[in-house]
């Protein structure tokens, strides 16, 4: 049996599909991923999957139970972190567990038992009567964490867990996750960071305007795409592509600002060939860059643009959210 | 829908421990209360003429019970609203994602809220009795003062709740305090006897719950009820229960 097992799920808002008819499932164990840009629809279908917003057609199974008919069960056997902040911070770390652990019909012994682990488990021991309005954002996050593991749910939701956090404390949050991946208990998690996706999910869905483009290990997502990719930046960009697909290096450039990417089987071979069409055509070229294809190339082939682009302030609004007191 | 004590009693520990991680909001609220004990009580018993309140009590005696309800009233809408604040900074997710329904939520809200005002209205009754130099209750008339004051304050918590679950944006906070919480209070008779007010400001003031709440904590704490205790604890009662029956069905009709 599959932990999770969607089918066509949707949600509208007022006639505006946030989330379009999707249908996926996902394996017991699994560390699957969804990577989408902003407004994609990864905390909606996170939602309609913890039960918080119902569906508008489409019907979904978390650990066997119906998300509709079945709320409760469902809730008893996931955790989850959420994109926003939700700890209490005029309330000690240990308080927060503790208030999550009866609010999940925990007995004391078994709270006292589990808050030690998962204290140990984010390496926040230390603190644990501390207030959590003197933690920073980074041991927020590990103690949001902490509290959706509390229960010892069978699977865990984490959506977008390290949205601005700086790259050692990602780093940090990667290798809790690891170790949880580990001990056996399937993870979704959410993402707009590729590399997030590609470092740490066995499976990775990319989503945009609601709809899954595309499904499956980041190895063989990668390998969709040609052999290499050379990236080039010049003054004119439109024109060294057209140049390059005239001649019949490569098929289909994709323009991001000023650097244009190409496919090609042999990186190694095409380069040159690139390089004199591009002088060729007397365009300047002002660096050129051969590799391996990522995610990024993987998504900007299937969405049409790049995630970045889209980002930064998204991101920024949510570090200033999270950084502001209660 | 099913009540779960255990989940009730986890809503009600966080609002008590929040309570006391915070007690510099609690100097604060009792402030205000004080102030107007003092300044009024004090102020007015030497302007009014002898007999301006019933019962040959000293202004600022008769005032003490308007002034309790005056601290449960704040206190209790107060905490109720502040369920908008938990909308706001996110813990509102976290307790509505728990394997509880939501009247168990509403519940434990209410409980604790209720358990914070009381504490605060109780401090003021006490330090209100050496301030004034009003003779001490019997313990009986303390007992039922107490009685009082838990339903009032439920009462008053839970129409916190449902004010905020139909507004649910941290914008109109100060706006109920002043728009509804205020007139409450100065459309009572928690500072002017009922008997000596003119026909209309009369007329409102009966339709005020606030009303029967200070009359019955007046008749408990001094003697000086004037519209009968059980008719008092009739609208307390009553008001409480339909609150939270409207909170509860408010608070489960929001999203997340
Ligand atoms: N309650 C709501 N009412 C109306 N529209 C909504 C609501 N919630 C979400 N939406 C819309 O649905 C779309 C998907 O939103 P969602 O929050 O699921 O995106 P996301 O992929 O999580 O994006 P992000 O990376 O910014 O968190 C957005 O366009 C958003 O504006
Ligand atoms: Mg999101």
């Amino acid at each position: 049996m599959d932990a999770i097992v969607v089918d066509r799920l949707e949600k509208r808002f007022n006639g505006f599909t946030a989330v379009d008819k999707i249908s996926f499932s996902v394996k017991k164990g699994e560390l699957f991923g969804f990577l989408g840009p902003n407004g994609a629809g990864k905390s909606t279908t996170i939602y309609m999957l913890t039960t918080l917003l119902s569906p508008t057609s489409g019907s979904a199974k978390v650990n066997g139970f119906d998300v509709g008919t079945q709320a409760d069960d469902v809730r008893k056997s996931i955790g989850i972190v959420f994109q926003d902040p939700t700890v209490d911070t005029r309330l000690s770390a240990y308080d927060n567990l503790d208030i999550h652990g009866m609010l999940y019909g925990m007995d004391g012994p078994s709270r006292k038992a589990r808050i030690r682990e998962v204290m140990e488990l984010i390496e926040l021991s230390d603190w644990q009567d501390k207030m959590v309005k003197t933690f920073s954002g980074g041991m927020r996050r590990r103690l949001e964490i902490a509290r959706g593991l509390m229960h010892t749910p069978n699977i865990l939701f984490l959506d977008e867990p390290t949205l601005g956090l700086d790259p050692q404390t990602r780093r940090h949050i990667w290798s809790y996750i690891e170790k949880l991946k580990r001990q056996g208990i399937t993870i979704m998690l959410t993402t707009h960071y590729l590399e997030e996706a590609d470092f740490l999910c066995d499976r990775v869905a990319i989503v945009d305007h609601g709809a899954i483009k595309v499904l499956d290990t980041p190895k063989r997502l990668k390998g969709m795409i040609g052999g290499n990719v050379v990236r080039v930046s010049s003054s004119e960009p439109q024109k060294l592509a057209e140049v390059v697909k005239r001649k019949g290096f490569a098929d289909k450039p994709r323009m991001d600002e000023t650097v244009v990417s190409f496919d090609v089987k042999d990186g190694g071979k095409a380069l040159p060939k690139i390089l004199e069409a591009a002088i060729g055509a007397g365009i300047e070229v002002e660096s050129i860059e051969l590799r391996v294809p990522s995610l990024e190339d993987v998504f900007i082939h299937y969405t049409g643009s790049s995630i970045r682009s889209e980002k930064g302030a998204g991101d920024m609004m949510m570090a200033m959210r999270r950084s502001r007191g209660y | 829908m099913a009540i779960e004590p255990v989940k009730i009693y986890a809503v009600w520990l966080r609002e008590i421990k929040r309570f006391l991680n915070s007690k510099s909001r609690m100097v604060g609220s009792l402030a205000m209360p004080l102030l107007f004990l003092v300044a009024l009580g004090g102020g007015f018993s030497s302007f009014l003429p002898a007999g301006s309140v019933p019962g040959g009590v000293s202004y600022s005696t008769y005032l003490l019970p308007g002034i309790v309800a005056m601290t449960i009233l704040f206190t209790s809408i107060f905490s109720g609203v502040s369920i908008i604040w938990d909308r706001e900074f996110g813990f509102l997710k976290e307790m509505l994602a728990a394997p509880t329904g939501r009247e168990n939520i509403v519940f434990g809200r209410t409980l604790g809220g209720a358990t914070t005002a009381i504490i605060q209205g109780l401090m003021i009754l006490v330090i209100g009795l050496v301030i004034t130099g009003a003779p001490l209750p019997s313990p009986l008339h303390m007992a039922g003062a107490f009685v009082f004051m838990s339903f009032l304050s439920c009462f008053l918590v839970a129409v916190g709740i449902a004010i905020a679950s139909t507004l649910q944006e941290v914008e109109t906070f100060q706006l109920v305090m002043n728009l509804i919480v205020m007139p409450l209070f100065f459309l009572s008779n928690a500072l002017i006897p009922i008997e000596k007010m003119p026909g209309i400001l009369k007329g409102v003031t009966t339709l005020n719950p606030i009303t029967y709440a200070v009359d019955g904590l007046r008749d408990l704490m001094i003697g000086q009820g004037t519209l009968g205790l059980p008719l008092d604890f009739a609208v307390c009662l009553v008001g409480f229960i339909v609150a939270l029956a409207v909170a509860t069905y408010l608070f489960s009709k929001t999203a997340i």
